[in-house]
């Protein structure tokens, strides 16, 4: 008998894909998907439940079809159009209701949290990478970072008092994928982007597919813990404008959140305190677990990750094209007779 | 007090010896001619003033205008010729038939830069440019890899290193010593005496190393460092990462030369007094990460940087409201401005002491109190007397 597998916050882009793809791995018979809105794409051979999971009803459906695998994936920072206490309030409790839910199934084996790298918030006491048993270092932060806070700490409650349910929490880097649509691919796609002027924060990335992969595996392989997930290697902020083309816009930090909170309006970006901290200080995280415990390797590195992104949008006003073909002709007009590509490295 | 009156001393402003009289004395109006003349005819007849006041007012609006269109227009005339050679329209420009009205024709332009770079690239010069061409368009595209401390090799090396080379060797004309010390491969953690209100010695520490023993130093900063806007972009990307064990340990295990001050602020916001005088060495965290990491530690001291800048003064309250350890006051800042930031142009000696090993302390090691202390102790008095048989040998502070 396969298992049967809910999956929280299907109506975004990322769980509906997680669950289709869960659904179609022969380990498993049935998955459920839970979201308060629809999804906005076809959900295969999931059923769907239109259900809130700060709702009792989320344990009378976890009951009724013996689910035996929760894969908790609607914990998200606060999009532009939602509030910050709307956010918080579907995270926090959804959480502790879903936890709540969880505990009184006596079918339920396996308990996925998709968190995010997040916990660790960014400061300027930050070590260069954190690893798992490792906290942010600026108290527990404000926003969404303190929310993944709170939300780890109740997952790892339930975990004390149900020692018999494996409890796996992912906390994964930014994803990155060509029709995804985040905060940070968001930020992304602007035409100019907004920098904090004097810091060029450390990123990591992590490809689209990985990150279900990811989740796929930690769901289907009995191994319990916390780990981090992100595409290995590092990238500068400017290194990674600079790929995209892009024009950087660098702005004074106080700057930044004016101009971030006009942009969150127009909804075209997340500027929320937490992320103008990522944007100076950034962010690194050791995934040596991820690799010798956990036993995945992403199939992309941070940069390979951020090229196909990359390759995805229309290159910008200083693409690779034009920088390459405005150095021919001038090496050109000078009478070089060398071949460009032989200089490489 | 009361019946106090006030006797009215000085001119108030007004040209004159101070008698209090409204009008100034015959000489005085003579100092201040202009004025006096230029006013007196407009009250008193302004038919005989329009001709007086109107030559200066006629004649500045002829000037101006004639003064202001014909740099505007030779400008007009100028700038585009030297802009299109370097754009992409050099072929055809220089082809055809030049403008006769445009300033310079392209193929002089042309000329006149392959001159400059045979100057600047030399006689070989071709394919120098091409690569430095290349260089350029990849720092553009983003085409390059940092580490995971986000450490820029490239950049490094060829701009921050080139453009501290010449202080390093002219200016403060640096003799490194017991170069041998350090190894060739493999982590090692470099101890030094902090000292010179900016840390400059670090980057001296640091261009050394690269220049004579060719490795990277990784610096380890303390968390104000990566708080300073720009400060915080060059250091990551000059290698410098967060004075913490998590990070000395991952670096000292990635087989990094890694650079330590122990003294911290204390060492280099301490006054010119005291130069020389190595303050407390932290709680000795460099010892237990090298232990654990079993990397050798090589006591190094740097004469020479307590003199760049001697620290006579402080100004602690400032200090705590921006939030910074000290406000440095030298003999020359901020009495000069920005020219009292020019270092002084003190002679310097950087001597690697013989390696302290570590590998040799088993596991719990790190642990035991006393022996880190011990070893700090060492390592301590090891830079101390160094630096005092240095200064011995040293002729004089510039010499």
């Amino acid at each position: 008998m396969g298992r049967v597998v809910l999956v929280t916050g299907v109506a975004r882009d990322l769980g509906r894909r997680f669950a289709r793809q869960i659904a179609a791995s022969p380990a498993v018979d049935r998955v459920i998907g839970v979201d308060v809105q629809p999804p906005r794409g076809d959900l295969g051979g999931v059923s769907f439940v239109r259900a809130d999971i700060r709702n009792p009803i989320i344990a009378k459906v976890i009951m009724r079809e013996h689910v035996d695998t929760v894969v908790h994936m609607s914990v998200l920072p606060s999009a532009g159009s939602s509030s910050r206490t709307a956010a918080k309030e579907l995270n926090v409790i959804g959480t502790m209701q879903l936890l709540a839910a969880c505990q009184q199934s006596p079918d339920l084996e396996h308990f996925v949290l998709k968190s995010s790298t997040s916990v660790y918030g960014s400061s300027n006491r930050d070590p260069a990478m954190f690893s798992e048993d490792m906290n942010a270092k600026h108290g527990f932060g404000v926003g969404f970072v303190k929310d993944i806070n709170e939300v780890e700490s109740y997952v790892r409650g339930f975990a004390r008092r149900r020692p018999d349910v494996r409890v796996t929490t992912l906390r994964t880097a930014n994803a990155l994928g060509a029709g995804l649509s985040t905060p940070t691919t968001g930020y992304f796609k602007l035409p100019v982007i907004p920098t904090v002027l004097g810091f060029d924060p450390r990123m990591q990335f992590l490809n689209d597919t990985d990150l279900l992969d990811a989740i796929e595996h930690a769901t289907l392989a009995d191994i319990r813990g916390t780990f981090n997930i992100a595409g290995a290697g590092v990238m500068m902020l400017s290194q990674a404008i600079r790929r995209l083309g892009r024009p950087a816009l660098p702005l004074p930090s106080f700057a930044v959140g004016a101009v971030g909170s006009a942009m969150r309006q127009a909804r075209m970006a997340d500027f929320s305190r937490e992320q103008i901290a990522f944007l100076a200080y950034g962010r690194g995280v050791d995934t040596t677990r991820m690799r010798e415990v956990l036993g995945f390797k992403p199939s992309r590195t941070t940069e390979q990750a951020f090229g196909e992104f990359a390759a995805s949008l229309s290159p910008g006003l200083i693409s690779e094209r034009r920088v390459r073909a405005a150095e021919e002709a001038l090496v050109g007009a000078l009478g070089g007779r060398n071949q460009i590509g032989e200089l490489d490295g | 007090m009361g019946d106090a009156e006030i006797i009215p001393i000085g001119t108030r402003g007004k040209p004159g010896r101070g008698t209090g009289s409204a009008k100034p004395s015959s000489s005085a109006r003579g100092l201040v001619a202009k004025p006096a003349a230029k006013r007196a005819p407009r009250t008193k007849t302004p038919s005989a003033a329009t001709p007086d006041g109107a030559a200066p007012d006629g004649a500045a609006p002829d000037v101006e205008p004639a003064e202001t269109p014909a740099p505007a227009s030779s400008r007009d005339a100028t700038i585009p010729a030297p802009r299109q050679p370097l754009h992409q329209q050099v072929p055809p420009v220089a082809g055809a038939h030049p403008e006769p009205t445009v300033g310079i024709p392209a193929v002089d332009w042309l000329a006149g830069f392959t001159t400059a770079a045979v100057e600047v690239f030399g006689d070989n010069w071709e394919p120098r440019l091409a690569a430095f061409l290349a260089f350029l368009r990849r720092r553009l595209t983003g085409d390059y890899t940092v580490d995971e401390y986000g450490f820029d090799a490239e950049i490094t090396q060829r701009f921050f290193m080139t453009a501290i080379r010449p202080v390093a060797e002219k200016w403060f004309r640096i003799e490194v010593r017991g170069v041998e010390n350090i190894p060739p491969t493999g982590g090692a953690l470099v101890v030094s005496n902090h000292s010179g209100t900016i840390p400059i010695d670090g980057m001296m520490t640091a261009i050394s190393i690269h220049d004579h023993a060719h490795r990277f130093l990784r610096p380890l900063g303390a968390d104000l460092v990566f708080k300073l806007p720009v400060v915080s972009e060059l250091a990551r990307k000059g290698g410098v990462t967060l004075a913490c064990n998590d990070d000395a340990e991952r670096m000292l295990r990635g087989g990094e030369i890694v650079g330590v001050w122990p003294e911290g602020f204390k060492g280099i916001g301490k006054p010119y007094s005291e130069r020389y005088k190595l303050q407390r060495f932290g709680r000795g965290g460099f010892v237990s990460a090298a232990i654990r990491t079993g990397v050798p530690i090589i006591p190094t001291s740097v004469v020479g940087a307590e003199e760049i800048y001697p620290l006579v003064g402080n100004i602690p309250s400032l200090a705590r409201l921006l939030g910074v350890p000290y406000i440095p006051i030298t003999p020359f800042f901020p009495l000069l401005g920005p020219l009292g930031l020019i270092p002084l142009p003190s002679k310097w000696i950087i001597e690697f002491g013989e390696p302290i090993r570590t590998d040799e302390y088993d596991e719990g090691a790190a642990e035991d109190p006393m022996l880190v202390f011990n070893v700090t102790d060492q390592v301590r008095e090891t830079i101390q007397q160094t630096l005092y048989s240095l200064l011995m040998q040293r002729k004089s502070v510039f010499g």
